[in-house]
């Protein structure tokens, strides 16, 4: 299974998240994250969906299917090189005068915040790759994490283009749009 | 476009108004609660309602008349209930890629999502089973979710698109504009194909030894039959028609060796497992064609043409995608195919033509036990009939045998529900169809399972002078799970025995619902049913065909096998006589 990214730009109306995620699910595709949030457009949305596939042929036609959504206006993989991807983690991890220094220490050394802090906890905010998060995560583990939650995985082309860009440049060329 | 004064209509009058201004001439349904306002400007509406006696009933007839006129079919229901009964229509629309529109009723928006009276998500339930929809809570936004359901069921790849819109909706007013604008941005099929990729088409068949066209159900939709039989006619390569292609190419034609799948012709699937190159042309690789799809034509290159990109590809890997119209695709093939050499391909059809010769699809089921052998009923319903009447199939055995033995001619002459399988289709398909070509004779093959399921829309026939025939072949059984109760579950009946020589009566039924109801039990009394039958213009009716119940439907390739392993017989195969080609 290889995991990639797909950036979906998508009509900003009620049930598209649903279509979408009901999408995946009848046809037996693989979601590892989804990220869903308005754009710099206000009737626009998008989403970032991790999928996990077998094969390249699958990729496809899950892109394939996801255009035939009449509410999806465009959708780009975004490949590792070519793209910056983030997720933002908050974890709630014990700690008590004596470690509490050395927690703070680890977190500065991932460039992480503190942004609530307990006589027995504190709340740790971190940004960045899953790799990186998954290695705080790891240093953080020892000290006992009580609570964690994860944003989905948000990503961007590099460059200067916007995917609403070339949607836009799709609707006056609407044959470019899929790969005959 | 003027704005014609920007007139104030309710929501439910601008639906009426809207659905007019798109020529829709007749609509199928039934009214209930939360739909109520707009069946009060129908009243008064040029648009012919036809009152059916359930909603599935409405949902199907829809899909009759779309295919037979070309046109958008139109279904209407209430919320709750009277939508969930569209559901199995709908669905049936989508696999077959029927241009519908229903037309859904819905709780007023503020009760929306609290359990409400006759409340059903109907949108949601049908995510997965249609085109698209809409969810309309305010009537300035009806004309154009009208307008946008029409533009989508019918372009492309069609299919149903539900428009559910609130009781609240209905009945406020709102400025009627129309034609609206449409605002559908992330939509554009695609018609016209890729000229690199029909040139390489026409490479591959010209190098082609053993080339089989592969002729589906899209053939229909994009009404592309003559530039099909042009294709056939400048390469003579020999054609198999899917179940939802049969008469787009006819069966008169020598080069075509009927229908491919698990219930095909041996020289359609003998064709197709030796081909070399399959002509794809709107087929999908169904599971039902292909059997074991990793040894489906397993030497075969594929050029594959389809509207819906998704489609390429996505069981069977394309060597040549073209996405596009098929008739726009194969205006340009055959174009390109006129300028390039093609080889004759003679030995191969001698090859296929002599499968063709020694395993036609005969009656494999004489008379036996004195009762009739489905086969020839129907055989002999095709050839009274004729080749211009439109025929509608259930499911199951009859079905296979329509597909066999009705004159396959003329296309859009037979309707059948291929991809969902929808027992109780025949009845209110050919109520549809019929009231698309009031002027021409509509058969429904039914069977007795299916028949109970629909039948009452005989009483809407009745009443609505929907002068439709129905041949139930009464099997007393579930036939084709009979059949495959017989060779596979070692003859264990378990739940299929109808036991329709008790009840009902069929006959009787079909009188009680305002039909002439005939009965046919032996030879002689065939030939005179059906002439009755086709005798008869002011009512509807049903004749009974008392079949046996183990005839069964060969040629067969077992589900999960590969279609090398085809039988003509219970285990018996054919001799392929193979030559090296």
């Amino acid at each position: 299974m290889n995991t990639h990214t797909l950036s979906v730009l998508v009509e900003n109306k009620p049930g598209v998240l649903a279509r979408i995620s009901g999408l995946f699910a009848r046809r037996g595709y693989n979601i590892e994250s989804l990220a869903v949030g308005p754009t710099e457009e206000p009737d626009l949305s998008r989403i970032t969906v991790q999928v996990a596939v077998d094969s390249q042929l699958v990729l496809e036609q899950i892109v394939k299917q996801l255009n035939k959504l009449i509410e999806v206006l465009k959708i780009v993989e975004l490949e590792d090189g070519a793209s910056v991807g983030r997720e933002l983690m908050l974890i709630k991890v014990k700690a008590d005068p004596a470690t509490r220094s050395q927690i703070i220490e680890i977190v500065q050394l991932f460039r992480g915040k503190t942004v609530d802090v307990h006589n027995d906890s504190m709340t740790i905010e971190a940004t960045g790759s899953p790799d990186k998060l998954e290695a705080l995560l790891e240093m953080l583990k020892p000290y006992g994490v009580r609570e964690l939650v994860q944003s989905g995985l948000v990503a961007l082309g590099r460059g200067g283009r916007s995917l609403a860009d070339r949607a836009k440049i799709d609707k006056t060329r609407p044959a470019a749009r899929l790969a005959n | 476009m003027a704005d014609e004064s920007a007139q104030i209509l309710t929501g439910a009058q601008a639906l009426v108004e809207s659905l007019e201004r798109l020529g829709v001439e007749v609509i199928f349904g039934i009214p209930g609660g939360a739909i109520l306002p707009a069946y009060d400007p129908l009243y008064d509406s040029k648009i012919r309602h036809i009152l059916v006696r359930h909603e599935q009933g409405a949902g199907h007839a829809a899909e009759g008349y779309a295919q037979v006129t070309g046109k958008v079919g139109v279904c209407i229901a209430t919320s709750g209930p009277g939508a969930t009964n569209l559901v199995t229509a709908i669905g049936d629309a989508y696999m077959d890629s029927i241009p519908m529109v229903a037309i859904t009723g819905q709780v007023t928006s503020q009760s929306i999502g609290t359990d409400a009276f006759q409340e059903a998500d109907i949108r949601g339930i049908t995510f997965p089973i249609t085109k698209h929809s809409f969810l309309i809570t305010d009537p300035a936004e009806i004309p154009h979710a009208i307008a946008a359901a029409f533009h989508l069921a019918s372009t492309g790849r069609p299919g149903p698109v539900l428009v559910d819109i609130a009781k609240d909706a209905l009945t406020k007013s709102a400025p009627f504009h129309w034609p609206p604008e449409l605002d559908l941005p992330g939509y554009h099929p695609i018609t016209r194909p890729h000229g690199k990729q029909i040139r390489e088409a026409a490479r591959l068949i010209a190098e082609a030894k053993r080339p089989v066209i592969y002729l589906g159900g899209g053939v229909n939709r994009a009404r592309a039959w003559d530039q099909v039989a042009e294709l056939v006619r400048l390469t003579g390569i020999p054609v198999v028609t899917t179940l939802m292609a049969r008469g787009a190419f006819p069966d008169s034609h020598e080069l075509n060796l009927g229908m491919p799948g698990m219930h095909g012709t041996v020289a359609a699937v003998g064709a197709l497992q030796r081909s070399d190159l399959l002509v794809t042309l709107g087929a999908r690789f169904d599971d039902r064609v292909t059997g074991k799809l990793d040894s489906f034509a397993p030497e075969a290159k594929v050029i594959h043409a389809d509207i819906d990109p998704a489609e390429i590809s996505k069981n069977r890997v394309a060597d040549v995608p073209i996405v596009g119209d098929l008739a726009e695709v194969l205006n340009e093939l055959n174009e390109a195919v006129a300028e390039v050499e093609l080889p004759g391909y003679t030995e191969w059809v001698e090859l296929v033509l002599d499968w063709k010769r020694r395993y036609p699809t005969g009656d494999t089921n004489p008379v036996s036990d004195g009762l009739l052998s489905p086969e020839y009923v129907i055989k002999r319903i095709g050839e009274i009939a004729g080749p211009d009447a439109t025929y509608v199939a259930g499911v199951g055995q009859h079905q296979m045998w329509s597909a066999h033995h009705l004159p396959h001619e003329r296309p859009t002459r037979f309707l059948n529900s291929g991809g969902a399988g929808t027992m109780g289709y025949c009845v209110p398909v050919a109520m549809g169809a019929k009231v698309g070509r009031p002027d021409e004779v509509v058969w429904g093959i039914d069977g007795d399972g299916c028949f109970q399921m629909t039948n009452q829309e005989l009483v809407t026939c009745a009443l609505e002078g929907i002068p439709i025939k129905i041949a139930v072949i009464n099997n007393r059984s579930l036939g084709m799970v009979r059949q495959w109760q017989t060779l596979f579950y070692g003859e264990r009946y378990s739940n299929t025995n109808l036991k329709t020589h008790l009840v009902p009566d069929f006959p009787k039924l079909a009188e009680a619902m305002g039909a002439v109801g005939l009965r046919a039990e032996t030879l002689e009394e065939v030939d005179q049913v059906i002439n009755q039958a086709m005798a008869i213009n002011d009512r509807p009716v049903v004749v009974e065909v008392v079949g046996h119940k183990d005839a069964m439907v060969w040629p067969m390739v077992a589900a999960g096998v590969s279609n090398d392993e085809i039988k003509i017989a219970r285990g018996l195969a054919p001799q392929w006589q193979e030559e090296e080609l």
